[in-house]
């Protein structure tokens, strides 16, 4: 961070539930004011597990959560002043939308007409105006969704925490709340830490990206930083669809990684995660990345392939290659005349460039 | 269209309607042919015998079946003074007959016990005119049964004679609550001695509203344990709670007893610790006190399973996202845990209440002369005295409080907002 106070600070923060193994390993993460950052991995990764140590709901085994600077280990969770968003939404079920968006109010005891009236700009900030007497169990998914954000942003707090808030939504409904939701935090200046599960939900929303693993963070990056330059093949993986090719670095000079895959082939790679000649790498490339029939000067790794399997998409077509020993190499093909003659069973040229192709971890 | 036609839309509504009740018509035949026997069941066990405790209560014919055409001309009397000579030469020719009649219920014992209800103490008048009434041939018939027992000269026997010859009468509604016919034929409070039901049902809804009390206080706490548990420790406790289910009834009463008697194991710890006397034994069984531990222990599982079906379902994100809003934990619980524990603690405290009014077994056993309820007493109508009229009427008004309860509890919380589990 740029000399500025975090609003959030996780420092060598350590969890267990059970004494015996860590959940969480030496966690360490600063979250600026205004910052959208999303905590992303697969489930039992820790990122919950997080997320509840910074709403207080779990304590840290070790290490300290600091909030506007202050250390918060001891703060009870109600006197963090944290929003936040649950998984199932939490809705108060025998409360109506409008008693639910108050509730924050009541305990802070706001006067009624001024409680009345936030509502009201609450209900109307989600387009809820006139949901405020149903009952949580009356409205949509989506509504009820809007409504657990309101909820959580109503007395303003100076950060909000969203426990994959969109996990129950269908896939078109999940969308437009990405966006929603990445609307309000723009509009109010938000904080907003994030958990999911889904990396397209996190490469949308999010400022900053912490993808978690085995109590890790393998990488905290912006997620054009993440797709283009995955720091290890966890990651690269992860994050986006992805061709691994396994094979041994043979010769480093700079950024330029030279490595023999396990079939015989040469291929030349951006070094990003090696050390030494000799070690083993997976060399990780995007399948939009890859040119089929490109000119030799424009490439600097040129294989010839056999189509295996073709996959109509509309806009491209997902082609399946075999190379280099790998049958599972995926290349979105542009739906474009050029192409148009690729056929399952043909044997073509395809080539890429060395900084689109990552010599990662093994 | 402009020109819609209402008989054309009905004649194809019609067929559809028609067709829509073909095509159901032998899932709603099966569907009734299931639930039959339970229908039969049910009529049979316990509509029927309701409808006769219902009746029982007003209805008793022991007068009129014992001496039917005295019934008839008593029942023209005006009520002054003594009746007329004609009415007692039926009443001594009815009572002669009657005496012969061996067949159940039409003894002149059956009609003396019915009048002695209303006249403690007649009884034997009855039973000794009917060995000597057989030797009145002639009248004049007044003074002769004056001279088998005096008592025939006064005006009170024959007025309540001629109360009891109505086979619908409220004589037995008038005794469940206490109340009596004065010598005026007016509707009194009866003498204190007399007075035991309305304190008996006063006593057994106070008792069933404490007990219902006491379980409510000690299982919500359990059943929020059950809720939270891991499953293993959950199971456990669930298996404890279940245990007094899986045991005879009369098992857990006496073992009640064994515990809380006198010379119990509760009392002789605490004399053994010192903590009382040998003299200083605490009373805790054949009383009140003994009634609320038995049966607490009893409903106990009445309460806390419904509770726990309830409180099984509530996330505790709930508390969380009350916690994480601001609200300190017992504001919490109270606005946003306690209301969704309602329907839960509606049922179960329903189901207990309703339980222990009607509660028969334990008080009988452990409850001593002051543990009695309402119950109890009907019983004791229907086994002991076999005044079955008065045990149906208390059993009637035992009905109508449950179900006055029953509303009143529909208006406050809503019976579809029961959760029983």
């Amino acid at each position: 961070m740029t000399g500025e106070t975090p609003l959030v600070r996780f420092e060598n923060i350590q969890k267990s539930y059970d004494g015996e193994t860590l959940v969480v390993k030496d966690f360490n993460l600063d979250v600026a004011p205004g910052e959208f950052v999303t905590m992303l991995g697969p489930s039992g990764s820790g990122k919950t597990t997080c997320l509840m140590m910074l709403a207080g709901f779990e304590p840290a085994t070790q290490g300290e959560i600091y909030l506007k600077g202050k250390p918060i280990n001891k703060v009870p969770p109600y006197k963090r002043g944290i929003g936040m968003v649950f998984q199932n939404y939490a809705l108060f079920p025998h409360m109506t939308v409008a008693e639910n968006l108050a509730f924050p109010l009541e305990v802070r005891k706001v006067p009624k007409a001024e409680r009345e009236d936030r509502v009201n700009k609450a209900l109307d900030m989600v387009q809820l105006g006139a949901f405020g007497g149903r009952r949580p169990m009356q409205l949509s998914g989506g509504q009820q969704q809007r409504v657990a954000v309101a909820r959580s942003l109503i007395f303003d707090p100076d950060l909000v925490l969203m426990d994959e808030p969109l996990g129950a939504l269908d896939k078109n409904l999940r969308e437009q709340m990405q966006y929603e939701i990445k609307h309000l935090h723009e509009q109010l200046g938000l904080t907003v830490v994030y958990v999911t599960h889904d990396q397209t939900e996190a490469l949308t929303m999010s400022n900053r990206i912490a993808v978690f693993e085995d109590g890790i963070v393998q990488q905290c990056a912006a997620p054009a930083d993440l797709y283009e330059k995955p720091k290890n093949a966890f990651v690269a993986n992860f994050i986006g669809e992805n061709n691994r090719l396994v094979g041994k670095v043979t010769a480093i000079t700079g950024d330029k990684v030279e490595v023999l895959s396990d079939n015989g082939d040469q291929l030349v790679a951006s070094k990003v995660n090696v050390e030494a000649v000799g070690d083993r790498t997976t060399v990780s490339l995007r399948p939009e990345r890859v040119f089929v029939n490109p000119e030799a000067s424009s490439v600097d790794n040129l294989f010839s392939a056999k189509v295996e399997e073709l996959i109509y998409h509309g806009d491209h077509i997902r082609t399946r290659f075999t190379v280099c020993g790998h049958d599972d190499f995926i290349v979105k093909v542009p739906n474009s005349t050029a192409n148009s003659l690729l056929q399952e069973g043909n044997i073509v040229p395809i080539g890429w460039k060395m900084e689109d192709c990552l010599a990662l971890d093994a | 269209m402009t020109t819609a036609n209402p008989s054309i839309d009905q004649a194809t509504a019609l067929p559809l309607k028609e067709k829509l009740a073909r095509t159901t018509a032998i899932q709603r035949r099966r569907a009734f042919l299931l639930t039959l026997p339970l229908v039969l069941f049910l009529l049979i066990s316990f509509v029927f015998p309701i409808g006769q405790m219902l009746f029982n209560s007003i209805h008793n014919n022991k007068v009129s079946g014992v001496v039917p055409e005295f019934t008839t001309a008593i029942q023209k009397w005006d009520g002054q003074g003594l009746p007329s000579e004609e009415i007692f030469e039926i009443f001594v020719k009815d009572l002669a007959k009657a005496k012969k009649v061996r067949e159940v219920g039409r003894k002149v014992g059956n009609m003396a016990t019915r009048i002695n209800y209303e006249m403690p103490g007649s009884r034997s008048l009855f039973t000794k005119s009917g060995r000597k009434v057989g030797k009145i041939k002639q009248g004049p018939y007044k003074e002769a049964l004056i001279k088998i027992d005096k008592d025939w000269a006064d005006p009170q026997v024959w007025l309540t004679l001629q109360r009891a010859s109505y086979d619908i009468s409220p004589a037995f509604y008038i005794a469940a609550m206490d109340m009596k016919y004065n010598e005026a034929g007016e509707i009194v409070k009866a003498d204190e001695l007399y007075q035991i039901y309305l304190n008996n049902f006063g006593k057994t809804l106070w008792l069933a509203t404490l007990i219902t009390l006491i379980c409510v206080v000690l299982a919500y706490p359990v059943a929020y344990l059950l809720s939270v548990l891991p499953l293993r420790q959950s199971n456990l406790l669930m298996i404890m709670v279940l245990l007094p289910f899986w045991t005879s009834l009369l098992v857990r009463t006496t073992a009640w007893i064994a515990i809380l008697q006198t010379e119990g194991v509760i009392n002789d710890l605490l004399v053994y610790f010192g903590v009382i006397g040998e003299d200083g034994r605490i009373q805790m069984i054949y009383n009140q006190t003994g009634t609320i531990i038995a049966m607490v222990h009893i409903l106990l599982p009445f309460m806390i399973l419904p509770l726990y079906s309830v409180m099984k379902t509530i996330q505790p994100t709930y508390m969380r996202a009350a916690l994480s809003m601001g609200s300190k934990p017992f504001y919490a619980y109270r606005r946003v845990y306690l209301p969704q524990t309602i329907p839960g603690l509606a049922a179960g405290t329903l189901l207990v209440f309703i339980l222990a009014i009607g509660y028969y077994i334990t008080p009988a056993l452990v409850g001593g002369q002051d543990g009695l309820l309402i119950s109890n007493l009907i019983a004791y109508h229907i086994q002991k005295s076999l005044n079955w009229s008065l045990g149906a009427a208390l059993g009637t008004m035992l009905l109508v409080v449950v179900m006055l309860l029953y509303w009143v509890y529909n208006r406050l919380i809503g019976i579809d907002k029961l959760k029983f589990g």
